[in-house]
């Protein structure tokens, strides 16, 4: 599914992200990236997501080679990614609904089809509800659920997230990891970077510990252990 | 569907800055104004000149002590020369009621003039244009004529003043063109800065560049299209309320009212234009701050 292959990333000489980086991950796997701020997992997720290009190695999607990628080409991808932020990125100017339908009118579907998928989606995180409101009168739980819902509304293999609960207080965030972990359940591959030990410890998934741009520990049930 | 979400995310990005909007629709208005304008003075000054040019014509306006011996001698003389085509005679009376029938909706031009005032005339018409100054040199000689008018020296100053219509107005539209650019740039670029965010979480849900742009270009196209076609309408109803003065203005030239398919025309170049300025300069501003 997706395949780092002896991934470098530099920003100058002195100044490496990501150093000779090997990672695989399959269909329908919840991983966790762990380490400290500054080890490289968020310009992992940047990769992901063409937001950044590599220094050298390669990275596969789908067996699609992210470093050969032609520029009209990139949209195609991102369809089957979708992203959560730590600080949700959701549009002031627009209402909940709107802001979970953007990702459908990119796709080009009908408003009928928009209607219908955002109702299921936004029932789906629970905010149903609020989708009238804008981000701004919602509680940072429920602009979380509302970047999920984004994120997910057009069905993706994989979800990046990174750090979703750096914000949020420790009940609302738990409510967050409960649908990030239901949405693997239907198959989508979840890739999320964290701080959070308690949640990395209870749920038992696979973690992945980024230090300096390397891998040092990759454990198939592991814990939050950054020793 | 995506045209016409475009068009909806384009009708939205005006909505939410309608400042913005008037600012680039009211300079485009301008710019139209000024194009439609010199055009139908280019095209009017063009009308003019060919109706002269087509009217192989001298007139020798005679002194007030000029007897109709002196006239019919002239005439005879003239009459007898295979150059010329024919003469024709107007008498004081005759031009009054020349006068009085170009005037007949202006009763002060009326009773300020008698027939005293106006001169009786010769006109000389040649068999071809370039006779004309051959004439004019036999009437100029006669001692009973006070000033002889050729329409060479008409046709020269109208081209003249049609040369300048032409280099003004493509100066000036020119000019204005480049503005409406560059203010459509800025206010496209402006935007685009504005929506900054919601440019990345569109490209991060995998909006295709084309999806991006597309709005952007369509809002530019748009003040284009509104500046031309207001100031069309402008154009055309200045035309209608000056056409009596104008018409009285111009005498026998057929100029007026303008033909609707003249203007007809023009609006639909005018807005082919205004697609293309309005396009361009939020092309511009794509190239220059979008980049995806």
């Amino acid at each position: 599914m997706v395949l780092f292959d002896h991934v470098t990333k530099r920003f100058s000489s002195s100044i490496i992200a990501l150093d000779d980086i090997t990672l695989d991950i399959k269909q329908g796997e919840f991983v966790f990236l762990v380490g400290p701020s500054g080890a490289g997992k968020s310009t992992l997720l940047r990769i992901l997501t063409l937001e950044s290009k590599p220094t050298s190695g390669k990275v596969l999607v789908d067996k699609i080679d992210l470093t050969k990628i032609k520029d009209s080409n990139i949209p195609a991808l991102r369809r089957k990614i979708g992203v959560v932020f730590q600080d949700f990125k959701l549009l002031d100017d627009r209402t909940i609904f709107e802001n979970v339908a953007l990702t459908l009118e990119v796709l080009g579907r009908s408003d009928e089809d928009i209607l219908k998928t955002v109702e299921h989606t936004l029932k789906l995180v629970e905010i149903w509800d609020r989708r009238n409101l804008f981000p701004k009168q919602l509680s940072g739980g429920e602009q979380q659920r509302t970047a999920i819902a984004r994120a997910i509304v057009g069905k993706p293999d994989i979800l990046l997230a990174d750090e979703p609960t750096g914000d949020l207080d420790p009940q609302t965030a738990w409510g967050v990891i409960q649908l990030l972990n239901e949405i693997n359940s239907w198959g989508t591959t979840v890739l999320m970077a964290t701080h959070n030990s308690e949640i990395v410890n209870t749920l038992k998934r696979r973690v992945v510990v980024l230090k300096k741009g390397k891998i040092t520990k990759d454990s198939k049930e592991g814990k939050y252990d950054l020793l | 569907m995506i045209y016409s979400r475009s068009v909806n995310f384009a009708k939205r990005n005006i909505r939410r800055t309608p400042f913005q909007a008037l600012t680039a629709s009211m300079v485009m208005f301008l710019t139209f104004l000024a194009l439609f304008i010199f055009l139908i003075l280019a095209t009017g000054s063009q009308v003019i000149l060919k109706y002269y040019e087509s009217k192989p014509q001298v007139i020798a306006f005679f002194k007030d002590g000029a007897t109709s011996e002196d006239v019919d001698a002239i005439s005879n003389a003239l009459n007898l020369d295979e150059k010329v085509k024919e003469t024709k005679f107007v008498s004081k009376e005759q031009a009054l009621e020349i006068y009085r029938e170009r005037n007949k909706n202006d009763p002060t031009l009326l009773e300020l003039v008698t027939a005293n005032i106006l001169p009786s005339s010769l006109e000389v018409s040649t068999k071809a244009p370039e006779d004309l100054s051959y004439v004019a040199s036999i009437l100029k000689q006669e001692p009973v004529v006070a000033e002889v008018i050729v329409p060479e020296d008409v046709v020269a100053s109208l081209t003249a003043a049609t040369r300048v219509i032409r280099w003004v107005g493509i100066t000036v539209v020119s000019f204005l063109i480049i503005f409406s650019i560059i203010v459509t740039l800025m206010i496209i670029g402006f935007k685009i800065r504005l929506k900054r965010d919601e440019i990345e979480i569109m490209k991060l849900v995998g909006a295709s560049h084309q999806f991006i742009r597309a709005p952007f270009i369509i809002e530019g196209t748009f003040y284009g299209i509104i500046g031309a076609f207001t100031s069309w309408v402008t154009v055309y109803v200045l035309i209608w309320y000056f056409n009596p003065f104008l018409q009285d203005y111009l005498g026998e030239i057929i100029l007026l009212p303008v033909n609707p398919l003249f203007m007809f025309g023009l609006l639909g170049s005018g807005l082919i234009t205004a697609i293309i300025i309005g396009a361009l300069g939020s092309l511009a501003a794509v190239r220059r701050y979008l980049r995806i």
